[in-house]
């Protein structure tokens, strides 16, 4: 029906669009809202705050034994040291992967993360199949994102139902002795600060 | 409530796509739905387990069949409806630019002050009472009569059941609890895994 087809060739239903641009503009029209403010809202969580912040967490608990021990021990605190501080990274937990034990974060009733070190998070950490499966069918998952551990890996498996948010603190690769704060931060993916991967080793090509 | 958000556990969801080249927003009115929410959070009208209350309440055949910022758009029309605040002004102003990154900055914790007395210590065997409550929960149904231990005292938050439905903040302490797969999914599950779940006083007693 060329008549019900808008200039927007997303799947979205034009019909969407248009009923939050009519909610806007009421929102503004009672004061409830301030468009500009809207703006800045998005242009923090699309361009300012997202997972480069967690990488630089990593890069220096990777580097920095002591500051290592203050993440595992008052993550707020030293995720605080950057700056990283606020909405939805109120109250964090840090919980580290070892040779023995791989973490893996979800929230199977609606999509908590901590975004002042990770962003809002991605479009599968939100939908149904991995609220669902990551409960039951943790190395399922795992292969999903490619990743395949040890049988004799533990798989914790955090579902934050509470206002706790959890980084993962991931293993420090292989053949990174020497390397600087900044081009480890490099090395370190979202994906493997919720758990869904590793780190890359040096090298390797761009993961998320 | 049991609504078609409590996911953990279902099947026939097919894989997950890990597609890295997928945005945050998919399409532009996404960006606005998700703004909208968090600026008229600031008003004061509402908390952030009413809100997580409001979108769980929508048709779970919908729910299943939606997107994501469609249930927060449903979410933050359900809020304004049953609030009224579209016909009486709120009390407090709307969210200014530049207040915006002070705003987010400082955040909101449920974290509370109160002096309460844990009802558990880590360590301690404890099971997940069954209870099906009409209104918001935060114990998963998977959980719901299975046995962990409490790995950790998180101290004393606000009580998310009460919460949203307006009636305190019963300050209480949340744990994580650890629950071997097996003890969650039966004595066929191999994945060898352990589920770590935050839970509050009131949703467990003593295994």
């Amino acid at each position: 029906m060329p008549g019900d087809h808008g200039h927007d060739h997303s799947d979205v239903p034009s019909d969407l669009a248009l009923r939050v641009k009519a909610l806007e503009s009421l929102l503004v029209e009672k004061g409830l809202v301030d468009p500009a403010a809207l703006d800045v809202l998005i242009d923090t969580y699309e361009t300012k705050v997202g997972p480069r912040n967690g990488a630089k967490v990593v890069a220096r608990a990777w580097s920095d034994p002591a500051y290592k021990a203050r993440l595992l021990s008052q993550a707020g605190k030293a995720i605080a040291e950057f700056g990283f501080t606020g909405r939805q990274g109120e109250d964090m937990i840090a919980v580290e992967n070892t040779d023995t034990t791989h973490n893996m974060v979800v929230c199977t009733l609606c999509s908590c993360y901590p975004w002042p070190v990770l962003g809002l998070p991605p479009v599968w950490y939100k939908a149904a199949p991995y609220r669902a499966r990551a409960v039951r069918d943790p190395r399922g998952v795992l292969k999903d994102f490619g990743v395949t551990l040890p049988k004799s890996t533990e798989i914790r498996v955090w579902d934050s139902t509470a206002e706790l948010r959890y980084l993962v603190l991931p293993q420090r690769p292989a053949g990174t002795d020497g390397l600087s704060e900044d081009e480890l931060a490099n090395l370190v993916t979202r994906d493997s600060m919720i758990g869904t991967g590793l780190a890359k080793t040096p090298g390797q090509g761009g993961a998320p | 409530m049991n609504g078609a958000h409590d996911l953990g556990g279902m099947d026939g969801f097919g894989p997950v796509d890990p597609d890295p080249a997928q945005p945050v927003f998919k399409a532009a009115w996404e960006r606005r739905v998700f703004a909208m929410t968090v600026a008229t959070g600031f008003l004061g009208q509402w908390n952030i387990d009413k809100s997580r209350h409001a979108r769980e309440r929508m048709d779970p055949a919908e729910y299943l069949a939606t997107s994501y910022y469609e249930h927060w758009l449903h979410g933050l029309e359900t809020l304004l409806a049953e609030t009224g605040i579209l016909e009486t002004a709120p009390a407090k102003p709307a969210l200014k630019a530049d207040q915006v990154e002070a705003t987010l900055r400082k955040g909101a914790t449920a974290r509370l002050l109160d002096e309460v007395a844990p009802k558990f210590t880590p360590g301690q065997r404890v099971t997940v009472r069954n209870l099906n409550p009409t209104g918001h929960t935060r114990a998963p149904r998977y959980i719901r009569g299975r046995s962990g231990t409490i790995d950790r005292d998180h101290g004393v938050f606000v009580f998310p059941d009460t919460n949203a439905a307006g009636t305190g903040a019963s300050p209480q302490h949340v744990y994580s609890v650890r629950f071997e797969a097996r003890d969650v999914w039966g004595p066929e599950d191999t994945q060898g895994a352990t589920v770590y779940i935050d839970l509050w006083d009131d949703y467990l007693e003593p295994a």
